[in-house]
């Protein structure tokens, strides 16, 4: 634990990253998104209800579509902090100079991820006073709000260690930032549409879904927006268990999908930093 | 310290490299000469353990560069040809996050660096933004941070490429200190005098292979086999050229204002032999003296008979 707060690269990127006046706009700016969403979400509920007041069925829509800003907002950053950790390194030329240090390559990689989802970590704990207001007009347990904000972490992660892998692999930041943001779209999208193809195969039109579809699991479990949809709500977990036929729960599924693709894609990363000295020729 | 055997790189079917053999001695200054594309780079590449090579292999301090990588890391310090620096750090914290990246203590991190700026004339420039230094204090900070970890063999490529002749005899002083405290230092230059100045032994390498290898003075004498000789006279170029044309071991006549060059493949007897009998035919010599050559011919008439063969 020590030597993660002692990473020479870690507190290197968090010194030039707090240094840029781009870091301060970009926390004004996503307070600001998320303050005008929830601050007119509020107005427009009480201007359409007449009551002047918010009932919690209408707090827990507000906090549903919170979780969604806040997952929209992670899905499109993550990329942009991460896809250009070391090729941006490699375009400013500094790469080389780094790799001749006595750092590992894990050291490295792990200091140029962690900066970047400290910095993504701060983003949603500065956005929680404004999260939480949810709170004031009841319909959501701390708890749930707890659960939402660790998968977003976990999807942070995993789509953090994507875009640290392909700016390892790829030589050009642009490169990697459309692959990256290629595979974010995959895993949100086309996951979504293969989910919903799946799921109509799995149907008969006379005795309706009788047969478990792995398929149809598979897709829905590994997708973000699926994941928060039963999250926030019990009855969508609910549905996704009637058309699956599948009951293993889907969060666990998310959890063990996106920690292994954060492993694989770290490991990866760490494998292709450096040029295998010893790889036979 | 430094021995290569076999070094070899190869992209497709191009030669980087080709069977590089050569052994650099403790506390010794290598300089490297080639032309672009030559191998230098590619050389210092692979020492750094940047680069895979595709055969061969070098020891640093009796460690394999491709099989003791991180070892190698700790023996070397390294200055690109080109190289970019951290915009929003300053020139203190520059040298602080690559100490701790070699893994120095903060405490002794806090003494080094003052002695390190003082080394490389830049103490004044200690909390100046690293982006707003000018080129030759960019190139000299790079090269205190090189030394930040002291050690035991230099690999610079270029480190005067792209200054001005102040900034370039600055660098040469520091390199000429860091050769005083015993340093194994391999620099590449194109400025080939500097190179002859400082170093003990130089490398000529020309399409990956070396050509030449020796101290500055062994390297001079491969070229005695042909020599300039430059004639100056008082009127009668026209006279002069033809007598000399007739000579069977010169080549290459230029002529200027009242003078001419040509290269001469003869012996000093024949040599003799040949002002005496111009002399004897009237030709009215000023002058008659061999051009002093200095490393840049020494490589151009090494390369171009490389190419040439």
């Amino acid at each position: 634990m020590r030597s993660m707060f002692t990473n020479p690269v870690l507190i290197k990127e968090l010194k030039l990253r707090f240094r840029a006046f781009k870091s301060f706009s970009g926390i004004m700016f996503y307070l600001l998104a998320l303050s005008i969403f929830v601050f007119g979400f509020i107005f427009v509920s009480m201007e359409f209800n007449l009551s002047g007041f918010i009932n919690s069925q209408e707090s827990v829509l507000l906090f549903s579509l919170l979780t969604f800003v806040q997952l929209a907002l992670t899905l499109f950053i993550t990329p942009g902090m991460t896809a250009g950790s070391i090729s941006s390194e490699r375009e400013k030329q500094t790469l080389n100079i780094l790799l001749t240090t006595a750092q590992s390559s894990f050291q490295i990689i792990f200091g140029k991820m962690s900066s970047s989802i400290v910095f993504l970590l701060l983003l949603l704990i500065a956005g929680l006073p404004i999260y939480s207001l949810v709170f004031l007009f009841g319909g959501v347990s701390p708890t749930q709000l707890l659960v939402i904000f660790a998968f977003l972490i976990l999807t942070m992660l995993a789509i953090g260690s994507i875009g640290v892998m392909f700016s390892t692999i790829l030589r050009k930041t642009i490169l990697s930032m459309i692959v990256t943001y290629g595979s974010m779209l995959f895993l949100t999208g086309v996951t979504a549409f293969f989910f919903l193809i799946s799921m109509r195969m799995n149907v008969s039109s006379t005795t309706g879904v009788t047969s478990p579809s792995i398929f149809a699991y598979f897709w829905g479990t590994i997708n973000p927006i699926a994941l928060m949809m039963t999250l926030i709500s019990p009855e969508m977990l609910e549905e996704f268990y009637e058309v699956t036929k599948i009951h293993f729960p889907i969060w666990a599924g998310y959890l063990i999908f996106y920690s292994i693709v954060t492993v694989v894609c770290l490991f990866i990363a760490i494998k292709r930093l450096r040029v295998n000295m010893k790889k036979a020729r | 310290m430094i021995e290569i055997k076999g070094l070899t790189k190869k992209y497709g079917s191009f030669y980087a490299l080709q069977g590089l053999d050569l052994s650099i001695g403790e506390g010794t200054v290598f300089g490297f000469v080639g032309a672009n594309g030559a191998g230098k780079s590619t050389t210092f590449s692979i020492l750094s353990t940047l680069l895979q090579p595709t055969a061969g292999d070098a020891w640093i301090d009796g460690k394999s560069v491709t099989k003791h990588a991180e070892e190698i890391r700790k023996l070397i310090g390294y200055m690109p040809d080109f190289f970019g620096v951290y915009d929003q750090l300053k020139a203190d914290e520059y040298l602080d996050f690559f100490g701790s990246s070699y893994g120095i203590p903060a405490a002794e991190r806090k003494k080094l660096i003052p002695q390190l700026l003082e080394l490389v004339n830049l103490t004044h420039k200690r909390y100046e933004y690293v982006d707003v230094l000018s080129r030759g204090m960019k190139q000299r900070l790079c090269l205190a941070r090189t030394l930040i970890h002291d050690p035991k063999v230099l690999i610079l490529d270029e480190p005067a490429s792209g200054l001005d002749p102040r900034a370039r005899i600055e660098m040469r002083d520091i390199l000429k200190q860091l050769k005083s405290m015993g340093k194994t230092i391999l620099i590449s230059s194109h400025i080939l005098p500097e190179l002859a100045e400082m170093c003990d032994e130089i490398g000529v390498i020309d399409n990956g292979k070396l050509i030449a290898h020796g101290s500055v003075s062994t390297i001079q004498t491969q070229l005695q086999g042909e020599k300039v000789l430059t004639v100056k006279l008082q009127d009668d170029l026209e006279k002069a050229i033809s007598f000399f044309e007739e000579n069977p071991f010169i080549t290459g006549i230029e002529t200027g204002e009242h003078q001419l060059s040509f290269r001469y493949r003869g012996s000093d007897e024949e040599q003799m032999e040949l002002l005496k009998k111009a002399v004897l035919a009237n030709i009215p010599i000023l002058s008659f003296a061999e051009e002093e050559k200095d490393l840049e011919d020494v490589f151009m008439a090494i390369t171009k008979g490389v190419d040439e063969a």
